[in-house]
């Protein structure tokens, strides 16, 4: 039983780490800032929640069990709101989205 | 394993290093710093579980805390150009 929640929690926080690296590494080679946000929301959810997820498994039923809640809880508030808020910010400066043809034609 | 989490978390940290300085506006800047909050969060939670020493995650909740605040923060004072509008101050 012991060794099948140590797979579990290996391969949650295999997962997670694979997501936030692919994030970031979306975060470098995106073209645009928009698409930039975009990457950074896999790190941001999947890559925390499998990590939380995977020492949570590893916490078992204790105190750390209830504060890694708490930093997963946190983490679902605010990072959407975070985004939402840089993202509203670009616009509300002008910042053009790229679209297909390559230029930046918003009617913002 | 956390080892293996650690690792991978520390290559997020630097790519975004890399973002945070080449970033040609300051909205990429910011998204690679709040990015970065979050990453680090993360970190301490798992370097916490390495060492043996889970009472890291507290530092990690107010790192998190700390992280959106700062976020916002800047993003208002960039967005709208100072951080609380004078005028509004002066009526009351």
């Amino acid at each position: 039983m012991s060794a099948a929640i140590d797979l579990a929690s290996w391969a949650l926080l295999a997962g997670g780490g694979l997501c936030c690296l692919t994030g970031a590494v979306g975060m470098l080679r995106m073209p645009d800032f928009y698409t930039r946000l975009h990457a950074a929301s896999l790190s941001d959810t999947p890559g925390a929640g499998l990590i939380l997820a995977g020492l949570l498994l590893q916490a078992g039923w204790s105190l750390v069990a209830v504060k890694l809640a708490a930093i997963g809880l946190l983490l679902f508030l605010t990072s959407p709101a975070a985004t939402h808020a840089i993202a509203k910010a670009a616009l509300r400066r002008g910042l053009k989205p790229l679209l297909a043809g390559g230029e930046a034609t918003s009617k913002h | 394993m956390f080892a293996a989490a650690t690792v991978a978390l520390l290559a997020t940290l630097g790519l975004l290093l890399v973002r945070a300085v080449l970033g040609p506006t300051v909205f990429d800047r910011l998204l690679a710093a709040n990015t970065t909050g979050t990453m680090a969060m993360l970190l301490l939670a798992t370097m916490g579980f390495l060492a043996g020493r889970p009472e890291f995650l507290d530092l990690a909740i107010v790192y998190g805390l700390l992280n959106i605040v700062g976020t916002i923060a800047v993003l208002k004072f960039f967005s709208a150009g100072d951080l609380g509008d004078p005028g509004d101050e002066a009526a009351r």
